[in-house]
Order: structure tokens, then sequence, then C-alpha cells
């Protein structure tokens, strides 16, 4: 029996058995191995477990399953679990590739451990099935997917830092701020707020930085100091002198391959004229030593081989540049990643693949061409396309670290979809949070709205982009430095369950609006039913809209409040009450809401018929518990219609050159790392035009871009790498093939004195070098990469 | 740089150094660090070498595209494995497929001297717009682009070839067609375009086909 984290380490190439999956017990290969979600969470039991849902284990145990198919294909691999909460963005679709892999089940039961069978050391585990009933079944390993608890230290914290906790133990947090503190000044972010995913937790980070930079902007860059470098050496004249230096990464390196004898055999290689070997090459010593001698042995070409030059190659840059050498005069040869870690068991063949990959660096180093890298003035105002809570957030958090701000809305008022939602799960009364916020808008100086606007066009790249805004007939011309989209999302209007046809059948929101309206006639309803996953998690809309199951206890639970005698159904394929909604989903079948789980292939039929003078909407369903047909007669239905993303999305992934995913929303740079940021530079995203999302965590996102915006808007130019293409005029024969292959639109053709040629706009360019191939004659090389630089690599292979 | 930018010719100088097998890796599909999705021209570009591999006798095997993210440690050491062990099983370049050093030195320049062409060919006629690995993967063993290959690469190919063989003296159609491993029907619709494109002319002396 191990825990999640544990068989995370199991996993891991780092980990206790290097990367093989092992039982402790007999170090033997598990061939069949179950996990049981929920360990912890969602327990009503007030001793040790946890009430809420700790969000994150339905997808890091379905990732368990996926590395552990990809260990040992033959591996069979069983989750018992509850609901499957996949509601994160693209995260039904992980469930489906999970679910699909040959010899995965996924088995929904509760379960309890049987013993253990001391000769093998299995586990059985009892479990029941609708079909097969009560079984018991033996497993060589068990997994428990543990849920999160608050840091332990985390009382002496709060009270060092005078902030409050929540019932549960994590920070108390203000709902329509969940990076603010219950002390002014003092903001969090992360997992500390609760159960949180990584990109959660990466943009509230965002946003608690954004909201520092509104209380300490009047002292934003007084601590820091620029760096002087000695002046660069033009070396375009001498014979290529390559200096190589040979990390021993503590013994990661060392331990397998032969330094020393790698250094002597750099000696021999042309153009070498030292080689040195460093125990760290990346500490502050070594990288000082890097430089000296460089100067002092006249080098113009270093080649460091150590680790990835993902990590470190902006390090070993600037050692160049402090030595007076141009930058782009650096090779490093990934002898760590690429040698010492997969071939431990290689000593000497690890230490001759080491001098192979050092050879190909110093022939690639003799060709390296000095690039220079230019600096982009930064325009400090920003475009904020989408006057919904996202955008309205984000544009206040920017204007108050004093920028001008130009705020684009569509409609002629500003709110977006918020101006029909009336209330939350945790009681905020949304209308009058709105207004604020829309009151403060009008109020801020430095923010300029425009009401029933349209972009026609928008150009330019980051730190200076022009965009024209047509508003109430007048045309306006935006000069901005960063733009934040946040067009936000539709409700899908369902085509199933008479909606449109009977008007007692209505959308959650719909539903919600008449709650807050008081309609008499629906509040004195006999009963009322709630279909979810209405439009979605089905062929057409391959993703889960992450609201809706708490939109509908929300509904439940307030009409509940108002009419305690109402029968309310809800009819649901997975409860997904992530984090503390698990809480409010309790409440809900507390109160008596009943939920009836249906499968997708056996969905809920809806009539409207007339039973003993009443006339009802008949929905029949059937009962997984009793294995029967329901009828249920209701007075209304409430569908849990689909998030969908917005006409203004498509039209904005047009105008700013920005891709969506494939369900339709806005995909940004790094699903985990870099949920804000679009691959197009200088553009940020928040809100439900990124995926379906609930107030507080809009807010978050929202407050997220701003703070990404603003590390930006924050510095005067913007440095571009030196490695994009350019086009060598003579020989290009206007084809056009590699402006077609360019998907940021950096190549154009220009009137050259040598007639029309392909032009690159080396700001636009981004280095991926795909023209290079389409080009029939050569013309267009991407620096740093030319096909030279790679030739001469290739040839130095052998 | 993406895999998109993994050039014909690297995979020529790479076969022609005398490697025995080559690998490219990129990112996953729809995965692109970019936006430029170009592991998918990669694809497009391997598929379509392989192609040419068996057209020149070389094992296609001997080239490999995979996909794969940075948390990918183990897939890729497995693949690499498999891959290693594939191209040792084949044998030396040449050797290993039963062509002598001569002629594999011969063909691989043939197909360097075509890479402008087939540049243009691949954007003109054999661009695919499909944007998923199955299809792409369907495409190129389709009917269709066996046809497409067959009227462009394919022609191209063999012409050089023929032009090349019949540097080294007159030939028969039989014997060009044992040597470049076609059928004399096909040698002798090579050779009739040729000999009308003034490449190549039969001698009636000689009995043979000879370098115009």
């Amino acid at each position: 029996m191990v825990t999640s984290l544990d068989y995370e380490r199991i996993l891991s190439p780092s980990g206790p058995y290097e990367g093989q999956v092992l039982r402790a017990s007999d170090k033997k290969h598990p061939r069949k191995i179950a996990w049981i979600q929920c360990v912890g969470s969602r327990q009503v039991n007030p001793e040790g477990g946890n009430s809420y849902c700790s969000a994150v284990c339905c997808t890091y145990a379905q990732k368990q399953v996926i590395l552990t198919k990809e260990h040992d294909a033959e591996v069979e691999c069983t989750i018992f679990h509850n609901d499957v909460r996949s509601y994160n963005k693209d995260f039904e679709r992980y469930f489906q590739r999970a679910e699909k892999l040959p010899g995965v089940r996924f088995i929904r039961s509760y379960v309890s451990i049987g013993k253990e069978i001391p000769e093998s050391k299995n586990v059985t585990i009892r479990y029941s099935t609708p079909d097969a009933g009560v079984k018991e079944e033996e497993f060589d390993m068990v997994v428990l997917s543990v849920g999160l608890n608050p840091p332990t230290e985390v009382k002496s914290l709060a009270n060092k830092f005078g902030i409050e906790l929540n019932a549960h133990g994590f920070c108390q947090t203000n709902p329509v701020n969940p990076m603010e503190t219950s002390r002014p000044g003092i903001f969090m972010s992360g997992a500390f707020q609760g159960p949180l995913d990584i990109p959660e937790s990466v943009f509230t980070a965002s946003g608690a930085g954004s909201q520092c930079g509104e209380l300490l902007d009047y002292r934003r860059g007084m601590l820091s100091k620029e760096r002087i470098y000695p002046e660069e050496r033009d070396v375009s004249q001498e014979e290529p002198k390559v200096g190589v230096f040979i990390c021993h990464c503590g013994a990661n390196i060392g331990r397998i391959v032969n330094v020393p004898s790698t250094v002597e055999y750099c000696l021999t290689l042309p153009n070498v004229v030292y080689a040195q070997e460093q125990l760290f090459s990346c500490a502050t010593n070594s990288a000082k030593e890097i430089a000296d001698m460089a100067k002092e042995k006249g080098l113009n070409r270093l080649v460091v081989a150590a680790c990835s030059p993902r990590t470190l190659e902006p390090l070993f840059r600037d050692t160049l540049r402090e030595a007076g050498i141009n930058q782009y005069y650096l090779e490093m040869a990934n002898i760590r990643e690429h040698c010492s870690w997969v071939h431990a068991k290689e000593k000497e063949e690890a230490t001759k693949k080491a001098q192979d990959i050092i050879r190909m660096s110093v022939a690639r180093a003799c060709h390296l061409e000095p690039l220079q890298e230019f600096a982009l003035p930064v325009n400090k105002t920003v475009l904020v396309v989408g006057g919904g809570l996202a955008g309205m957030t984000s544009a206040l958090s920017v204007a108050n670290q004093g920028h001008q701000v130009y705020l684009v809305e569509k409609d002629s008022d500003l709110g977006g979809i918020a101006r029909r939602i009336h209330y939350t799960l945790e009681g905020l009364d949304v209308q009058a949070y709105l207004s604020d916020v829309i009151r403060k808008v009008y109020k801020h100086p430095l923010i300029r709205v425009y009401t029933d606007a349209a972009i026609t066009e928008a150009s330019g790249y980051v730190g200076n982009f022009v965009t024209t805004v047509t508003s109430q007939g007048r045309v306006i011309e935006i000069k901005h430095g960063a733009a934040i989209l946040a067009t936000g999302a539709e409700v899908y209007r369902p085509t199933e369950y008479l909606y449109g046809e009977d008007d007692r059948v209505m959308t959650h929101l719909e539903l919600e609006e008449q709650i807050a309206k008081g309609d008499e006639k629906l509040l004195n309803s006999e009963s009322l039913v709630m279909i979810q996953c209405v439009g979605c998690r089905n062929e057409d809309r391959n993703y889960c809209s992450r609201i809706c199951c708490s939109e509908s206890i929300k509904n439940a639970l307030k009409l509940k409040e108002l009419n305690p005698q109402m029968d309310i159904y809800i009819l649901f394929r997975d409860m997904r009450t992530y984090g503390y909604k698990e809480d409010y989903y309790r409440e809900a079948a507390n109160k008596e809401v009943r939920f009836i789980r249906y499968e997708p292939q056996d969905q809920p039929q809806v009539e409207a018929v007339k039973e003993g003078g009443r006339s009802v909407l008949r929905v029949t369903v059937t009962d997984p518990v009793l294995g029967k047909q329901l009828e249920i007669d209701a007075d209304a239905l409430a569908l849990a219609a689909a998030v969908i993303p917005s006409e203004g999305s498509e039209e904005a992934t047009r105008l700013f050159k920005v891709t969506t995913s494939p369900d339709g929303f806005f995909k940004e740079a790094h699903v985990k790392l870099k949920p804000v940021e679009f691959s197009v530079d200088g553009i940020y995203l928040c809100g439900t035009a990124h995926y379906p999302k609930l107030i507080s965590e809009t807010i978050s996102q929202a407050y997220g871009a701003a703070g990404r915006a603003l590390t930006l808007l924050s510095r005067d130019t913007v440095v571009a790498s030196g490695s994009v293409c350019e086009v060598k005029e003579s020989d290009c024969i206007s084809c056009g093939a590699c402006i077609t292959a360019c998907t940021y639109g950096a190549i154009e053709f220009q009137e050259t004195p040598l007639g029309r040629k392909a032009v690159v706009n080396p700001v636009l360019c981004k280095g991926d070098g795909l023209c290079n191939t389409k080009c029939p004659t050569g013309a267009i090389a991407l620096k740093h990469f030319t096909d030279e630089e790679i030739l001469i690599q290739i040839d130095a292979a052998v | 740089m993406c895999s998109g930018r993994v050039d014909l010719s690297f995979v020529l100088r790479a076969f022609s150094n005398g490697n025995d097998g080559v690998f490219i890796g990129g990112c996953r599909y729809n995965d692109c660090n970019y936006g430029t999705h170009g592991n998918y021209h990669a694809l497009n570009m391997v598929l379509l070498f392989k192609k040419i591999m068996e057209r020149i006798g070389l094992n296609p095997e001997r080239l490999r595209i995979e996909t794969m993210s940075a948390g990918d440690g183990n897939l890729f050491a497995e693949i690499m494995s498999d891959f290693g062990k594939k191209v040792k099983e084949l044998g030396p370049l040449g050797k290993g497929e039963g062509i002598d050093e001569n002629a594999l030195k011969s063909k691989l320049e043939v197909v360097t001297n075509l890479v402008p062409y087939i540049r243009l060919v691949e954007r003109e006629r054999l661009r695919v717009p499909f944007k998923s690995e199955e299809e792409i993967q369907k495409f190129f063993t389709s009917d269709e682009f066996n046809r497409l290959f067959a009227e462009t690469i394919g022609e191209k190919l063999a012409i050089s070839q023929i032009v090349a063989l019949l540097r080294q003296g007159p030939q028969t159609t039989g014997d060009i067609a044992q040597v470049l491993g076609l059928s004399p029907s096909e040698v002798s619709r090579y050779l009739n375009s040729s000999s009308r494109q003034r490449f190549v002319r039969y001698d009636e002396g000689l009995k043979r086909y000879a370098l115009a």
C-alpha cells in the first residue's frame, strides 16, 4: 500500500528504483495495481478526513495510470472512484485517454480493504458493481489517492502574520478577491487558498503580484540597478579559438563520464585552444572563472559541456557578455540529460558519447556568427477587450498601477454574463458587487471605456500594437503595448428536452433569473427537475463546463430556502463540486434534494403530459440504485446548458493572431505554467474565454493577467532574440513559399532594388525556421541555426 | 528551432556520411511550442523521404520520427533503444540492402541534387492540409499519393538515376531495369521521354542507350 505521492516518486527516474515500478516489500514488478480515490477527502466522518473534495486527485490518478502503462503496457490498472471530476480544461479528454487504454478499469464503487495475503504480500479489496454484486479481488499493489491538507505549521504562520484561517484550516480569503487575506497588505496565492490545480496556483501568484504592485507602484524600479557589460570585442577577423568547459555537475556527470580524459580529448580537437573541468559550471565562481579564462586565453568561442541549454543557456550567455564576447558565440553540449543520466550503467560508452557530443558542439561553435539582439520600445498603454468582470478587474488592476487602459465592450453596458448572475454559492450579492466594479471603472481617471464597440483591425507586435476600434459612430486608433483578451463565453441554447417548445423548460441561468425575480409560479412548484450536462461532455462538445454542478446546487439550495416543500431532483452524470463546493453538495443532499445518476447512453426522457388534470413535464430516468425506471412529474425543468466559446473570442483570434484549443476556448501558452499568456508576446487572456469558470476564479485570473501584463509594462524596452530569419535577396525568386509557411505573418513581399523580394520583419519572427525548409533556393536562413551550422554538426557526428 | 526546421538535406547528409539510421524527435502533435505546428511538416518530410528511400532501395525503417513531451523521458529511452536495435538488425547502410558503396553514393547524390525540385513539388502537389497524424499517414499510403509521387519525384528520380548510370557507359534497357529495380517497360517509358528531351539517345551501333 502506498500513497499517491509515494507512487509519484516510484514513477520518477530519480525515485527509489530509478523509474522502475517495484514493490517495497519484495522488489517485484506489480502486475495488478489498484487506485482508491477520495482517501481523506469528501468525508463526513470528522475524525481525520476532510469534508471538501481535494480537486486534483481524479486527474493525477489518471496521469499515474497513463504513466504506469507507458512503463509497462501489461500492468492491469483499476481505479475505484466516486464521481470522476474532470472539471478542468482538457481534463475530460485526458480521462477518456486513460479510460480507453487496454487493461484499465474505472469502477465506481466504495471499497474496503480485505486482507494481506502473507505468502504473496498481495492485498484484497472488496467492492461492488451493479452487475456482479459484492466481489473481493486481489491486487499486487494499492495506491491511495490521498487529498490535500492545510500545511502543518499553518496555525503558527497565521498567528505570525495576523491572518485568519477558514473552517478547513486554509487561509481565509475574500470571495471576490481570493488572493486577499483578512489583513490588508498581506496577499496569498496557490493552494493555501484550498485545494487548487497548477494553473490556478500560477495565476493567483501573478494576481497577488499585481495587487502588491497596486500598493507599491510608487516605488517601482527604485531598487533595481542596470548591469554594465564590458565592450564587445570584434572577433570576426580572428581564427576560431574555442574554449571547452566541462562540468562534473557534482556527481551527476562526473560519476559516469570520465571528465579528465574528456578534457584531454577536447584538446586534440581542431580549433580548441583551451579546455578545463569544473565541479559546477553554473556556480558564480565558475562562471567568473569562465569569463576570466576567456579573457586570459583570448578565447572567441565557448563550449560549455554540462546540462540542457533550456535551463542555463541564459546564464552562460551572460558569462560571455561579461567576458566581452558576443553571447551567440556560446554553444552548450548537453552531456547530462543526453548522456550521463541515461547511460548510468555504461561508463565507457557514456564517455565516448560525451566526447562525440562535444566534438559536434565544437564544430558548430566554429561556424557561429555574432548576432545582435534588439531592444523594442514598450508603449505603456493597455487595451482590454471585453467589459465583463474579467476585463474590468484586470483593467482596474492595471490602471491602479499607473497605466492608461482602453476598455472595449461590444454591448452597450459593462458587466458581461455576470449581469445575469444574482448570487453565488457562498452568498455573494453579485449585482451589488458588479455595480460597484462598474462604478470604479467609470470613475477611474486612467480607464477609457468604449461600449457598443467593435475592433476592425489589429496590427503590430509586443510593446507596439495598433488597434482600430469603432464605437458609437466614431473610429478610434489605439496604440498600446499589451492587450488583455477577456471576451467571455456564452450559454448553449439547448435543442434537447423540449427547450424552446415548452416554457416550463429553461436553462440553469434562466432559472436563476426567475428565482431572483421571485416568480410566483416557479416558487410554488411542487416539483422541479434539473438535468446536468446538456450540450457538453458529448461528441459535439467534448469538455465539461465546470460551473454547472455548482450552479444547479446553488439554485436548488436557494429554492429549498424559499420553498422547503418543493421536491427537487438533480439528474447528473458526475457531481463535479470540486474543492469547498463539496460542502454545498452535502448540504443539498441533507436538505433532501434528490440526486439521480444517469448514464450518457441512457439519457432522461421528457414529455409534456396531463396527470389528473394537472399539466406536468414527465421526466423518465433509470435509477441506478433501484435499477428501475422512475417517472417524475415536474412543474419546471432546468437544463444545465453548456458554456460555449463566444463569437467575440473567435473574432479576437482572427484579429490578434492568437489560437484556440479544439473546443474553441483560448489556447494559453502553457496549460499549467503560462495560463494567462498567449504564445504571441504581449497578449494576455483571462476569464471564461479561456475556459468556463466561477466568478471568484475569473477574478483571480483577471488579476493574474494584469500581473503578467505589468511585468511587460514595467520595462521601457523588450529584447527580441537575434535568432531570427533573414533573406538573401539575390537568391530569392519571389515564390512566396516562406510567406505561406510563416504562421506569424513575419514575412512579406517588398519592392527592393533587386525587384520584389521576401523580407522578414525580425520583430515578428519567432525563430521556428519552418520557412527555411520550404525555400527552394535556400535564400532564407534562420540565424544561429543556418544550414551550414547544422550540417557541420552532422558532419562532425561520425 | 522547431522540428519543422529539420530539412530534407540534413537527413540526406546524415545518410551520405554513412549513418545507418536517422531519428527525428518533435513535440507532441497539437502541442506546439511556437504555434507553428511544424511537427506536421516534419512528419510530411519524413513520410516523403521514406518513400524516396524505398524507391532507391534503402530500407525506410532507417528513418524514424516520434513526438513526445519533455516529460516523456522513459518513452524517449524506450523508443531510442528500440530504434537502435532495429538499425543494428538492418546492418550498415547499403550493405544491409545489398547495394555496393559506389551505387549508394550515386543514389544519394541523385536525391541531393533533386532537393530544390522536391521542395517545389511538395509545395505544389503534395502539401497535405490535414492537421492530424492519422490523416497524414493515410494520405502517404493512399493510391493518390502513389500516383502523384510516381508522376513527379518518382519519374525525376528514375531519369536522374538513368542519366547517372549512363554516365558510366552505354547500357541496355534490361541492364538499367535490373540496376534500378524497375520493370523494363517503366524504363522504356523513361528512356523515351528522356530521348525526346535529348538527355539520352539510342546508339544503333552498340544497341544500347547512351548519354546524348
